[in-house]
């Protein structure tokens, strides 16, 4: 679980383009982040786990929704480390965990019925269980 | 006694504020290392010219080693900078003639390092010994 | 050819053990050019040096090669025996086979080889050698301190103490630099003031030292020892000699609305001013940007309550040329520029100021005669906001802040923090930390006593918004420890702001051909044993022109230049080493690469005639080593495409002889 957790963490590092380890930990990015209320995690945090591997919580964490994407940690950070391109990768994380969890092809007819327009059956294949 | 043993001839080039000193130190030490590391003392790092390098090779030298001040360490402030450059082209230079490149070394080695002189030297001396005779560069009008 | 005479030490049995020394001096008689062989116990004794100079009589050796211990033990030692004997001390050669050989090989075989060949290699050096002599320079016993702060004037004053005429040049209409501007000093709370002031008197006072005010190097030429100096005066307009510093003038002056430079634009001065009471010289200096009489001129009020007759409307820039053995610089710090970073609201609100406008705030000379008041309104602040590391450790864009930690401002904070709690122990304070960084004598128990005796509030986070808002500042800020977002209603913010050199220093290092780091600081020749020393010889480093530096270390390294400054110019003629880089100006292309490389800016360009094939005369630029800068690296010798550039005592040629020597 641990190693799978860090291989998550490796790719959002890869993906976000973000190096979680030039962050000295001063928080400003939080201390400037006008959703910080709303949040679980806080900027500062998802950097921090994002470095040691802790991913699993943060993934299934509603932080990742209340980001507003401003901005502000990316502009003020003065190491240059962009806490929001990190939120915004372990949102993406989350989303290419449900991958292996399309809808199943068989239950696709039973869900039809006669008005359904063909583009929407057709999107129906690509979407996740639940 | 010992007949056709192979001794790899090994061209050290030490700067005189560490390596030099590094080499000294290891004497002090009485750490050993091979006789067939052969020192000469240039005032920095940065005076060994490429061309040094291609003529120990040329005379039929199986290995050359310069050593220097660590980066930052440099007496002359930036002598060791210029050497880590000008040696980066020159040993691909060499890899690209056929010349393997462990035959070539850089080495940082202070006035205090006498232990990582010798280990340096074994370790070096070592690998040159099973390469072998340097053909590819030898100049065979400089045999005698 | 030479006639080398080859000795070989026994260095008892040190050598003698491992090396078969009768075989060594044997092997190398047939060596192209020895003439002379022998071998004896110890070759450094008296006994030994003396077979030296005998044998260099006795067969006119022009040459000779020792075989013993590492030429860092004895080098010197032959060279002096070379020199008994007549011979050019750059004559010897040492073969190293003590360290290097008997020492570190255990069987005699192999020992003996290799000694052979060392041997064989210091001859082959020694054929090629040339005699060498040292170049000599005269020295200027004077000494130029660029920079009056408090490096400047310590530098000045021990330079002064050993005897030595010093003058010292400053940009501002007094000496004191950022001191002056300061309240009190951590960690023992003493007023700045009290402590600089009576130095500056000293300053003014010793006939050794003149003080260039409100002047400028324009020009610098020449090398350690023979430095050339332009020095621009500018015209303050007032005559410096008879101006008494009475003040008459700056009550009188109607021009009132211009920014104090001094107090950091807080409050205004006349266009005639003297910055401070206790300015050095005191002597009145017009502004002319803001005075009348000077751009239009109507006006003329100084002049006729000046009852010394000082004001000189026509006064221009005046160029004072000198020569000077040795240059220290010590042209200090500053803050930098709050323009990027709009998230403190610096630019849109009075009440955030800086660390250094807070001193002024603070200090009894200052805008507010010491009372702490709001900027804004002068209401007396409930609540105080400090932050750190603003533009310091900020490696997010160079134009925005500076990566490096600036050293004093955690120490600066915690006693300013500690000295409202003092005075006002009805203000709140915070000071918002990444990390306090107190290496320093007493410091860490200074930082402690702000926190356990005074209660500041220091919370680990940085604010990352101040928002203006009536009369209020809204400052939110990250407390990591308690996991907390924190909105603070503050009334004054004071940044501790980076700092960074002084924008005088990059056009200076240029014209002193010293070397600077990426953020302007001037580097030193070696990072720990040669600390106040610029790589370009004669050029001295002193205070935060080398790095961020309190004052206790500024005086430290101030004291070390002008003692450095003193071992230059007690000498009377400067004996320069001799193995330096030289161009064979016939093969020169003048390209610039060995300038380029050089670390000391020991190669100039000169355009030289030469005679051509058919009796012409072409000039051509040809490199030109200077030998008294010159130390000898060789890192021109390998850049050098044309091959002009070589190294004396350690020529090309030579070093090909032993590589030679050693494959054969």
């Amino acid at each position: 679980m641990h190693n799978d957790s860090r291989k998550i963490a490796d790719e959002i590092i890869l993906r976000s383009g973000v190096n979680p380890r030039r962050c000295m930990k001063c928080g400003k990015c939080s201390g400037t982040c006008p959703a910080y209320e709303e949040m679980e995690y806080h900027p500062h945090e998802f950097v921090y786990m994002v470095e040691s591997g802790e991913v699993e919580p943060l993934l299934n964490s509603k932080s990742l929704y209340m980001c507003l994407s401003c901005f502000a940690c990316v502009d003020r950070c003065p190491r240059g480390v962009e806490p929001a391109k990190l939120v915004e990768a372990v949102r993406n994380a989350y989303l290419r965990q449900q991958d292996n969890k399309h809808m199943n092809a068989d239950d696709v007819p039973a869900k039809l019925d006669d008005d359904l327009p063909q583009q929407a059956i057709v999107s129906a294949f690509r979407k996740y269980r639940k | 006694m010992q007949v056709n043993e192979y001794k790899p001839l090994i061209v050290a080039f030490c700067c005189n504020w560490c390596s030099y000193a590094g080499a000294d130190l290891a004497g002090n030490n009485r750490l050993n290392y091979p006789a067939d590391v052969k020192i000469i003392r240039v005032p920095c790092s940065c005076r060994v010219n490429p061309m040094f390098i291609l003529r120990a090779f040329q005379r039929g030298a199986d290995g050359v080693i310069i050593c220097g001040c660590h980066p930052g360490d440099c007496h002359y402030t930036s002598g060791n900078y210029y050497t880590r450059r000008r040696m980066a082209l020159l040993f691909s230079m060499l890899d690209f003639l056929g010349i393997e490149r462990e035959r070539t070394r850089l080495e940082w080695v202070s006035a205090a390092e006498g232990a990582k002189f010798a280990a340096t030297m074994n370790d070096f001396a070592e690998t040159v010994a099973a390469l072998g005779e340097n053909k590819r560069l030898e100049d065979l009008r400089c045999k005698k | 050819m030479q006639r080398i005479g080859v000795f070989v030490c026994w260095c008892g049995s040190n050598i003698a053990g491992t090396v078969d020394v009768q075989a060594v001096s044997e092997a190398l008689k047939t060596e192209p050019g020895v003439v002379f062989f022998t071998n004896y116990q110890y070759m450094c004794s008296q006994a030994g040096q003396d077979i030296i100079i005998d044998a260099v009589k006795e067969h006119n050796l022009t040459g000779i090669v020792v075989c013993s211990c590492s030429p860092r033990m004895h080098e010197a030692t032959f060279r002096k025996t070379a020199a008994a004997a007549g011979l050019n001390p750059y004559m010897v050669e040492i073969a190293n086979i003590r360290e290097q050989c008997s020492w570190v090989h255990k069987d005699m075989a192999s020992g003996t080889e290799k000694a052979i060949i060392l041997g064989k290699a210091a001859i082959a050096k020694v054929n090629l050698n040339a005699p060498l002599t040292p170049g000599e320079s005269p020295v200027t016993k004077r000494a130029l301190v660029i920079g009056g702060g408090i490096a400047g004037i310590q530098t000045a004053l021990d330079i002064a103490d050993a005897g030595f005429p010093v003058d010292i040049v400053e940009t501002k209409p007094t000496i004191g630099g950022k001191m002056a501007q300061l309240d009190k000093t951590f960690p023992t709370l003493d007023c700045a003031a009290c402590i600089l002031t009576p130095k500056m008197v000293d300053v003014a006072q010793n006939d050794k030292i003149r003080i260039f005010s409100y002047s400028e190097v324009q020009e610098i030429k020449g090398f350690v020892g023979n430095f050339d100096v332009t020095i621009k005066k500018k015209a303050r307009f007032v005559k410096e000699e008879i101006c008494t510093g009475c003040g008459a003038c700056v009550e009188k002056c109607p021009m009132k609305k211009i920014p104090n430079e001094f107090n950091l634009g807080m409050d205004n001065r006349r266009a005639i001013y003297i910055p401070f009471a206790q300015a050095v010289p005191k002597v009145a200096t017009i502004d002319p940007s803001a005075c009348n009489m000077l751009k239009n001129g109507k006006c003329g009020v100084c002049s006729k309550v000046c009852t010394a007759g000082a004001i000189d409307y026509t006064q221009k820039d005046e160029f004072i040329n000198e020569k000077y053995g040795a240059i220290v610089v010590a042209t200090g710090f500053n803050p930098i520029s709050m323009d990027k970073f709009d998230e403190y609201a610096y630019n849109q609100s009075k009440d955030v100021i800086t660390s250094l406008e807070f001193e002024r705030l603070t200090n009894a000379a200052g805008p507010t005669q010491g009372k702490l008041l709001r900027p804004s309104d002068l209401e007396h602040p409930h609540t105080i906001v400090f932050v750190q590391c603003v533009g310091s450790r900020c490696a997010a864009c160079a134009e925005k802040g500076k990566e490096y930690c600036s050293k004093i401002c955690c120490m600066y904070t915690a006693k300013h923090a500690m000295l409202v709690r003092d005075k006002y122990p009805d203000t709140e304070v915070y000071v918002f930390y990444i990390d306090v960084r107190t290496p320093g004598k007493n410091f860490d128990e200074f930082y402690r006593r702000a926190v356990e005796e005074y209660g500041v509030k220091y919370i680990k986070g940085m604010v990352g918004k101040v928002t203006p808002e009536g009369n209020k500042l809204k400052v939110r800020a990250s407390d990591l420890i308690a996991g907390k977002q924190l909105n603070i209603d503050a009334d004054l913010v004071v940044l501790a702001v980076a700092i960074e050199p002084d924008k005088s220093a990059r056009p200076l290092a240029t014209m002193l051909t010293a070397s600077m780091d990426t953020n302007d600081f001037f580097t030193e020749a070696h990072p720990k044993l040669r600390p106040v020393e610029s790589p370009t010889a004669g050029v001295f480093l002193s205070g935060a022109c080398q790095g961020p530096k309190d004052i206790p270390e500024t005086v430290s390294q101030a004291s070390a230049a002008a003692s450095k400054v003193i071992g230059l110019l007690v000498k009377d003629k400067l004996k320069g080493n001799p193995c330096i880089a030289s161009a064979n100006e016939l093969m020169c292309n003048g390209c610039s690469t060995c300038a380029n490389v050089c670390p000391y800016g020991a190669i100039t360009y000169i355009d030289k005639e030469f005679p051509m094939f058919d009796r012409t005369m072409q000039t051509r630029r040809v490199a030109q080593v200077n030998p008294a800068v010159c130390q000898g690296c060789g890192a021109c010798t390998v850049a050098c495409m044309s091959g002009a550039m070589d190294l004396r005592g350690f020529a090309s040629s030579q070093i090909i002889a032993e590589v030679d020597a050693i494959c054969r």
